[in-house]
């Protein structure tokens, strides 16, 4: 294990940006997001960002290709260039383990090659959680706050900041920051994440169970008389899905320049009445219907398919932001109880 | 190492010939700029075909795999692209890309046993390339009864081929139906999971159903009251897709992808997926 003081922290982020971009946790109006680390910006101390980190790897809109249309005839034009090196600082232990449920998605065969070649080029700083909050549940899916995943695990005391490589291109960039850091044992780390587990334990969503949920269990929740009441005020606005590091669903649309079309994709939402829309229907018809698909498909069906692996890293994003305050662990609480 | 392959990324696809199947269905002939086929598929696999600017939208490929020269896609004008796509003319250049899904079990399950299928309408594009499949290696299956039906006797798609080619097989026979009486057919009228019914077929076929979803169910019901069991009966579905390789979340049903672990399914297979379809 590796540590620095607290004060070198600009040096040591000088170092890391003078080879690829930084990218980290920056306080804002609307409170902290990812931003481009340059000299004078300040990492913020918030639990977590408002949006997640999944923008790195799946941005809310990329371009996939442009066509070129003379008359009658096409010409395609790749416009691929996911091959900028970059690092991100400072992702929380839930935000990691989203990285792990898209990769399922988009890694599996045929690879998505925008999504796998940003991941390629990336290296992930996670952040060990000191002052959890009332929101967060990622117990609930086996993950540790105190001890998060990413190529290079760092733990921030009040002092120095504590880092251990996870991965060979950890390692990598550990090595480099060599002569900013030096050699320590665990035993501060250690007593840091004793005090975080702790605060684990009394917060309020701390014996949240997914036990009942899983692959599996298709028949015994789908029909459920309580999606009706759940889903009775969901506006259908899609924030849930937007906030939400593992929502994936997306959409492909053309956008015509005037001096050819770019086919772009964007994110999209399983919430919204047009998802599954075609010219002879829509296989959902009902907000109720839209709001059970979200939510079995978190707990169920990307389970089913993936190892038991829940689509839920327990953010909280979705308690903070739902703007008829509707959530994924009322779902549970109320699905669980029957 | 960098990822190269994406398989969201379309080829360009040349309309060679359109031909006028129905007053709302029309034929496309696509092959690739220098003439070739754009790929190889099987028997119920679909393509992703798109107009920059208009969209794609997937569609099944109605030619059989044992045409090497060419595809062709029955498409039925219902909405932007295929609207579009009634409109183009032969030497329009278009974007194709597939195969996607899982095809019908033509080297398997079908092998060795007498085949029923049942169309009705634009149903009958996907079951044509199985049909012209199964014509081609005729040994490997028993009796092939077809049952097609349409609104009227102009709504047939393909009513050339099945007259001259499929009808003239041996071994094969045509049952065509249309809903309502019309002047100069003489054939039989009346709706297609009827005709299933009243044609009393031995209950050991395999059965192999596209068509309307509400036609799909009651000929179900018809074969099961026969004496039927839904491991014989297989469909082909459709759902809205935008990727077509399973991720972006559109088709999901249940934990199945209808892009990719569909759009064939066998019946009693479909049962366990939940009724969202």
């Amino acid at each position: 294990m590796r540590k620095f003081s607290i004060q070198a922290l600009d040096t040591i982020f000088a170092k890391i940006a003078a080879d690829e971009k930084l990218y980290l946790p920056v306080d804002g109006e609307n409170g902290s997001n990812y931003k481009l680390w340059e000299p004078g910006v300040q990492m913020s101390d918030a639990l977590n960002t408002v949006r997640s980190a999944k923008d790195f790897f799946f941005p809310q809109t990329e371009n996939l290709i442009e066509f070129k249309v003379t008359g009658k005839q096409i010409d395609i034009i790749d416009v691929r260039n996911e091959n900028e090196d970059f690092v991100v600082f400072g992702v929380r232990a839930c935000d990691v383990r989203s990285f792990d449920i898209l990769d399922r998605v988009f890694l599996s065969e045929p690879i998505d090659s925008y999504y796998a070649n940003r991941r390629a080029h990336s290296v992930i700083i996670s952040m060990a959680c000191t002052r959890p909050a009332e929101t967060c549940f990622c117990g609930t899916f086996d993950i540790d706050a105190a001890n998060p995943a990413g190529d290079i695990t760092c733990w921030k005391t009040q002092d120095s900041i504590y880092m251990r490589a996870n991965t060979d291109k950890g390692e990598k960039l550990l090595a480099k920051l060599d002569g900013l850091t030096e050699e320590c044992d665990d035993s501060a780390v250690s007593a840091q994440q004793d005090k975080t587990r702790r605060i684990m334990e009394r917060l309020p969503l701390a014996n949240l169970s997914a036990e009942k949920f899983g692959g599996g269990k298709t028949n015994e929740f789908f029909n459920s008389p309580a999606w009706k009441e759940l889903s009775q005020a969901c506006l259908g606005c899609g924030t849930c899905t937007f906030v939400c590091p593992t929502c994936q669903c997306y959409d492909i649309k053309d956008y015509d320049t005037g001096n050819g079309v770019i086919r772009f994709r964007c994110w999209d939402s399983c919430m919204y009445s047009d998802f599954t829309k075609m010219a002879h229907g829509n296989s959902r018809n009902s907000q109720v219907e839209r709001f059970r698909q979200r939510f079995m498909h978190k707990l169920v069906y990307y389970p089913e398919n993936n190892e038991g692996i829940f689509g839920c890293v327990g953010c909280g994003r979705c308690l903070a932001k739902c703007p008829i305050s509707m959530n994924i662990v009322k779902v549970m609480k109320k699905l669980g109880e029957e | 190492m960098d990822v190269n392959y994406e398989a969201l990324i379309p080829k360009v696809g040349v309309i060679t010939d359109v031909r006028i199947d129905t007053p709302d269905v029309k034929t496309f002939r696509v092959v690739t700029p220098d003439g070739k086929k754009a790929f190889d598929h099987k028997p119920g696999q679909c393509a992703m075909l798109s107009i920059p600017g208009v969209g794609e939208a997937m569609f099944s490929i109605t030619s059989a795999p044992t045409n090497t020269e060419y595809m062709e896609f029955s498409i039925k004008k219902c909405g932007c692209v295929t609207e579009w796509l009634h409109q183009a003319e032969v030497g329009q250049q278009i974007t194709i890309r597939g195969p996607y899904g899982n095809p019908f079990p033509v080297d398997d399950a079908f092998v060795g046993k007498d085949l029923l299928f049942v169309a009705g309408g634009i149903g009958l594009a996907p079951l044509r390339s199985v049909i012209n499949y199964c014509r081609h290696y005729r040994d490997r299956y028993g009796k092939i009864d077809i049952v097609y039906g349409s609104r009227s006797k102009d709504d047939l798609v393909d009513y050339q081929e099945i007259i001259n080619e499929w009808m003239e097989d041996d071994g094969i026979d045509v049952h065509l139906t249309i809903d309502r009486e019309q002047e100069g057919w003489d054939g039989h009228v009346g709706f297609v999971p009827n005709y299933v019914k009243e044609l009393n077929f031995d209950t050991n076929k395999t059965v192999i159903i596209c068509g309307p979803p509400i036609m799909i169910k009651f000929t179900l019901e018809g074969l099961i009251s026969m004496g039927y069991n839904k491991q014989q009966v297989y469909t082909t579905m459709e759902l809205r897709m935008k990727c077509g390789v399973g991720k972006c979340g559109r088709c999901n049903i249940g934990s199945k992808y209808v892009c990719k672990d569909g759009p064939v399914f066998r019946c009693d297979q479909l049962e366990e997926l939940p009724d969202e379809y």
